[in-house]
């Protein structure tokens, strides 16, 4: 993909995200900002618990209720806020515009249903078709995703069916509306590797053809240099780190990024060698101070203010922003 | 195979599941998950295991620690030959073979403290005094890096590496020889994962340990392994050292599987060879080549039909000689 500036199709500003728990208010996603071009990729990356999903469940509006809430920020789809949309407007916007492609194939879609009516249902929600012409364009879809015979498979039932080729199933499903932007979180994360490569390869092909963008959430760093134009790295509910791909794998700024992209095993790499870790884990969602969140693992001595003043992000050069830590964020 | 100083060795092992079916649930077919493995582990080795979700890793792992009777092989812990023992004589093997798994979640008992889930063993195979027993505990959790007062928490009180440690602390308090990891690590994120991989290496270098170490991340194999086994369908295809499999892969399964890993490097052009279809299943596979449906490649009816040999074709590098999906020319 070229480095030519395409228009921002989603931006997310100073969004924040809280859950009503026993325990009180806990803030998940807490000031979050990026932005998705049109025909691009974002990659999200982070460790598990940090907020990826709660940030693509707030874009979505789909966060659980009563419990959940957006507290603050836009989510500009198009130039309109989607955090304040009115819900029916959401729905329409949902599954036709933007869809979302789930990690567990299995909760997306509805057990008792053939395969070709579920897509057949997305297809006639938002379009003037006739049952059969819907059913044609059920079967096309599923051949696009790669699934063999698909006029015998569109009438089998979930269950029927492999977790790869499910997997498919619902990628078709979210792209049966031609959304202008798919959100999958963590699409492969269930599947073999040679089936993840299927399965990237076809969200690849697909977006190419249709011009689409992808929000894509992992915690595979590997994926997300295969597949994305552009990387947000979150942690405890913030994004420390912000940049094209090539930029953020070539010169990690921050520590937290630094750290992950250190303790990942390669192949290239010297055989039963001592790897880099991060020490410590993630702390709770309750446990968190308003500064630098990465201070207890970054092994390094910060400073009382540099835990209670709110970092900001900086751009330190053309598109790369870090979270400005004086002590996080080296070399 | 040369298998004189092998701690562990397998002879043409087989685990056949019965595939229920009809009004009076009878067999009707066989999974074949296990389906003629022979290998070696050494002393001190690790032996990583690869292959897709089915082809049998789990139920290969868990027939070696004779959690399942074998449907027919044998089985030599330096030389002892486990497969038709029975339960007590077993007994004496059981402290040496210990496994792994990974979920750390379900493996640990959610109402026992971590002390009474580290001791268990010892009390199972009446050892010590209490006195005693309490004293090893607080050895084991220090040597996995935990400290003495996690002996009184509940499982889930820690954190998903932390549970894994104590996983780590129990497979290893009766000083077993053998540890057969089935996927340590996969369900950990990559920050913590290095640290549960170095811990393992840690105590391989300490205590001579040899692993059979399951996985389906291949870097994480490549890491970690000596030698690496390739299985698909219930057959090893290809064994070699770890840096051998991955700079000269000779069967095409092999090659597919290591072509699709995604490399963590944005500069990196990916040749990758896609796949046709999904992972298949190991009820009634084909006597001969197990990969042809997916090979892409036309197999002669005599291929679908004989089992190719396993040969040697460079010192320690063997392969399932099929010779359409791993054509060997100098085959000795
Ligand atoms: N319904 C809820 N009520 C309370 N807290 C929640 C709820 N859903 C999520 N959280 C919390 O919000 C935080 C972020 O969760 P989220 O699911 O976004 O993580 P993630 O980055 O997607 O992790 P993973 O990689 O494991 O999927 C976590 O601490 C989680 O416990
Ligand atoms: N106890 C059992 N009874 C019947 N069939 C079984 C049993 N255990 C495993 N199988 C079958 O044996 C085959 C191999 O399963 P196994 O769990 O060994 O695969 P695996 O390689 O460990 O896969 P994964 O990567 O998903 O863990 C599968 O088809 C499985 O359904
Ligand atoms: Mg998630
Ligand atoms: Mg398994």
């Amino acid at each position: 993909m070229g480095e030519v500036e395409s228009k921002i199709l989603l931006e997310v500003r100073d969004l924040v995200t809280a859950f009503d728990t026993d325990a009180g208010q806990l803030t998940a996603v807490d000031g979050v900002s990026f932005a998705v071009r049109r025909g691009r990729t974002l990659g999200i990356v982070g460790e598990s618990g940090c907020g990826k999903s709660v940030t693509a469940m707030s874009i979505m509006r789909l966060l659980p209720q009563p419990m959940g809430k957006i507290l603050k920020g836009e989510v500009l789809f198009d130039g309109r806020n989607l955090a304040t949309v009115p819900a029916e407007d959401m729905r329409s916007i949902r599954g036709n515009r933007i869809s979302m492609i789930f990690q567990e194939p299995m909760t997306a879609l509805n057990p008792v249903h053939r395969i070709g009516k579920q897509i057949c249902e997305v297809l006639t929600q938002h379009n003037d078709l006739s049952p059969d012409d819907a059913w044609q364009q059920a079967v096309e879809m599923l051949d696009k995703v790669g699934i063999p015979s698909p006029e015998i498979r569109a009438t089998e039932y979930p269950h029927q069916l492999s977790g790869g080729m499910r997997q498919r199933v619902v990628i078709a499903i979210a792209l049966a509306c031609g959304p202008e932007l798919v959100i999958a979180d963590e699409p492969t994360t269930a599947l073999d590797v040679t089936i993840q490569a299927q399965i990237l390869q076809l969200i690849n092909n697909l977006q190419r053809d249709l011009g689409m963008s992808v929000m894509l959430i992992t915690h595979d760093l590997g994926v997300i240099a295969e597949t994305c134009d552009e990387v947000c790295v979150m942690y405890a509910g913030r994004v420390v780190e912000r940049a094209p791909v090539k930029e953020l794998f070539a010169n990690p700024r921050h520590a937290y990024t630094q750290g992950l992209l250190s303790s990942i095993p390669r192949l290239n790499g010297t055989p039963k060698s001592e790897l880099q870790t991060i020490d410590g884990m993630v702390p709770a969602l309750s446990e968190l101070k308003p500064g630098c969140r990465f201070a207890l693992r970054s092994g390094r001595e910060h400073a009382p203010e540099l835990l209670v003043e709110r970092q900001t992000l900086k751009e330190i050069s053309t598109d790369h922003w870090v979270e400005a830590c004086p002590v996080c964020t080296r070399g | 195979m040369n298998n004189g100083t092998a701690i562990l060795s397998t002879d043409n092992l087989r685990m056949h599941f019965p595939v229920k079916g009809g009004v009076f649930q009878r067999a009707v077919a066989a999974c074949k998950a296990v389906d003629g493995v022979s290998l070696t582990i050494m002393p001190g080795e690790t032996l990583g295991l690869v292959g897709e979700s089915g082809c049998g890793k789990s139920t290969l792992g868990k027939t070696i620690a004779r959690l399942y009777e074998p449907t027919s092989g044998g089985i030599a812990f330096e030389g002892n030959e486990l497969a038709d023992l029975s339960r007590r004589q077993l007994k004496p093997f059981r402290r040496e073979i210990q496994m792994i798994f990974q979920d750390p979640y379900e493996s640990l008992n959610p109402r026992h403290t971590v002390g009474t889930i580290v001791e268990e063993p010892f009390v199972i195979h009446k050892m010590g005094t209490r006195a005693e027993r309490q004293q090893w505990v607080a050895d084991l959790l220090a040597k996995v890096g935990l400290p003495e007062s996690a002996a009184g928490r509940y499982p889930f009180e820690f954190s998903g590496g932390q549970r894994q440690r104590i996983g780590i602390a129990r497979a290893l308090a009766l000083k077993p020889r053998l540890l057969i990891c089935d996927e340590p690590v996969s369900a950990l994120d990559v920050s913590i994962q290095s640290q549960v991989l170095n811990l393992l290496m840690e105590l391989q270098r300490e205590m001579g340990l040899s692993y059979l170490f399951i996985s389906h991340d291949l870097a994480v194999v490549k890491h970690i392994s000596d030698r690496i086994a390739v299985m698909y369908l219930g057959r090893i295809v290809e064994l070699a050292p770890a840096e051998e499999i991955y700079n000269n892969p000779v069967h095409a399964y092999t090659k597919a599987l290591i072509s699709a890993i995604p490399v963590p490097d944005p500069t990196h052009v990916p040749d990758r060879v896609i796949l046709e279809g999904d992972v298949p299943t190991p009820i009634d596979p084909p006597d001969g080549c197990r990969f042809a449906p997916r090979s892409g490649a036309e197999h002669s009816s005599e291929m679908l039909e004989t089992l190719p040999p396993f040969k040697e074709i460079s010192p320690g590098h063997w392969v399932e000689a099929c010779p359409v999906c791993a054509p060997v020319r100098h085959a000795r």
